[in-house]
């Protein structure tokens, strides 16, 4: 069993927590200046987009970057507007993973 | 600004036996939200090839779920080592002010006890404990454990355990849809980070960003840059037409970033507002 995630755990833990722990032991000492927190702020979303749109529209065949366009775009609007509609992840998850099943199963996709 | 307790601090309205209730009642709810969404990082991880030991390192040890499920994809597209760990350090970096901001409550607390709760302080264990404390008047440390561990770390590693498992028994997981499990996710969670037009704009730019860069120069690198180059986009919306929902270090914030579905975390400061616009970080 692979284990050498692990150290990329331990890693992503250390810089994970001074950010929790110094304010707790060490007040006064988070101050940011307001446009460092506002990047902060929009780190989050600006990611997460890259990483769902990358998962989505880029494959890798033989070693090369494609653009890709499929089935699991339509998941992810379908996924996208439930979320935003009834603001709960897993409703939108479940629509998103049904529908690709569903094509994949009446082979309307690969 | 960062959220500053003592704009919120009122007297008690509710005594402890009371607020604890409710508490759990709370917990209840984000326990079940954290299974279910534990149970999908677990699955997302396998299927990203972690074993069920680097899942479960991951949940135990990193315990940020959104950081957590973009290192699932960072892993996936080959993302260099150094990469991933900027990237988790700046998602991360919000735990900085839900820390600034839970620390005048609890900084008669021993050391070593703060230091253990830093570790489990999670977006959930914010929201949940500020508001017990905001109804209480005062800290509960109790309250903060069952915000902590009972809410959150023990459904979510449970949770992690059982979806790394039951995983790996799936022969083929895209027949069952299970390979769009993660973008839907990534992007479910980044509809929910989505509180004014700074952060659209940000998404926009970083998800354009990262196709584009990805095309050209690789997915791992793609990824980082359009993490990097989307909030210099956003900070480029001006204050006044951010219309900003929720700022970073506020309860409000902490509940984006909680699992959503999970339930709304009445403060104090939202249940009694204030005269003036003293409201939670405002």
């Amino acid at each position: 069993m692979s284990v050498h995630l692990i150290l990329l755990a331990l890693l992503m833990a250390a810089v994970t927590y001074p950010s929790r722990a110094v304010p707790l032991l060490v007040p006064g000492i988070e101050r940011l200046p307001k446009r460092a927190l506002d990047y902060l702020q929009l780190v989050g979303p600006a990611a997460l987009a890259a990483l769902a749109a990358v998962n989505v529209m880029v494959v890798t065949q033989a070693g090369h970057q494609a653009f890709h366009v499929g089935v699991e775009w339509l998941a992810v609007i379908v996924s996208i507007a439930l979320m935003a509609w009834r603001k709960n992840l897993f409703f939108g998850l479940a629509a998103g993973v049904a529908l690709v099943a569903l094509a994949r199963a009446l082979n309307l996709a690969a | 600004m960062p959220y500053d307790p003592a704009m919120t601090a009122r007297t008690p309205t509710i005594d402890l036996a009371t607020s604890r209730k409710r508490l759990w009642q709370e917990s209840v709810g984000i326990a079940v939200s954290a299974t279910g969404f534990g149970f999908v990082y677990g699955l997302a991880a396998r299927g990203a090839g972690f074993s069920p030991i680097e899942a479960m390192a991951m949940s135990i040890l990193v315990f940020a779920g959104a950081a957590q499920f973009a290192a699932v994809g960072y892993v996936a597209s080959g993302l260099a080592w150094p990469g991933v760990i900027l990237l988790t350090a700046l998602l991360n970096a919000r735990h900085l002010l839900y820390s600034a901001a839970l620390s005048p409550w609890l900084r008669d607390r021993p050391a070593p006890r703060r230091a253990v709760m830093a570790h489990l302080l999670t977006d959930e264990a914010f929201a949940l404990s500020i508001a017990h404390f905001q109804r209480l008047g005062r800290a509960d440390e109790r309250g903060y454990w069952i915000a902590a561990i009972a809410s959150t770390f023990i459904p979510w590693n449970l949770a992690t355990l059982a979806g790394a498992t039951l995983g790996g028994q799936i022969a083929d997981p895209s027949r069952f849809g299970l390979d769009v499990v993660f973008p839907a996710a990534m992007a479910g969670l980044c509809v929910g980070l989505v509180t004014g037009r700074r952060e659209l704009v940000a998404a926009a730019v970083g998800g354009t960003v990262g196709v584009l860069a990805s095309l050209a120069l690789g997915t791992g690198i793609g990824i980082v840059a359009g993490g990097l180059i989307g909030p210099l986009a956003g900070l480029l919306v001006p204050s006044a037409m951010a219309h900003e929902r929720a700022p970073l270090g506020t309860p409000a914030s902490a509940e984006r970033y909680a699992m959503p579905g999970g339930p709304h975390f009445e403060t104090a400061a939202e249940a009694d507002p204030p005269a003036d616009d003293g409201g939670a970080g405002t």
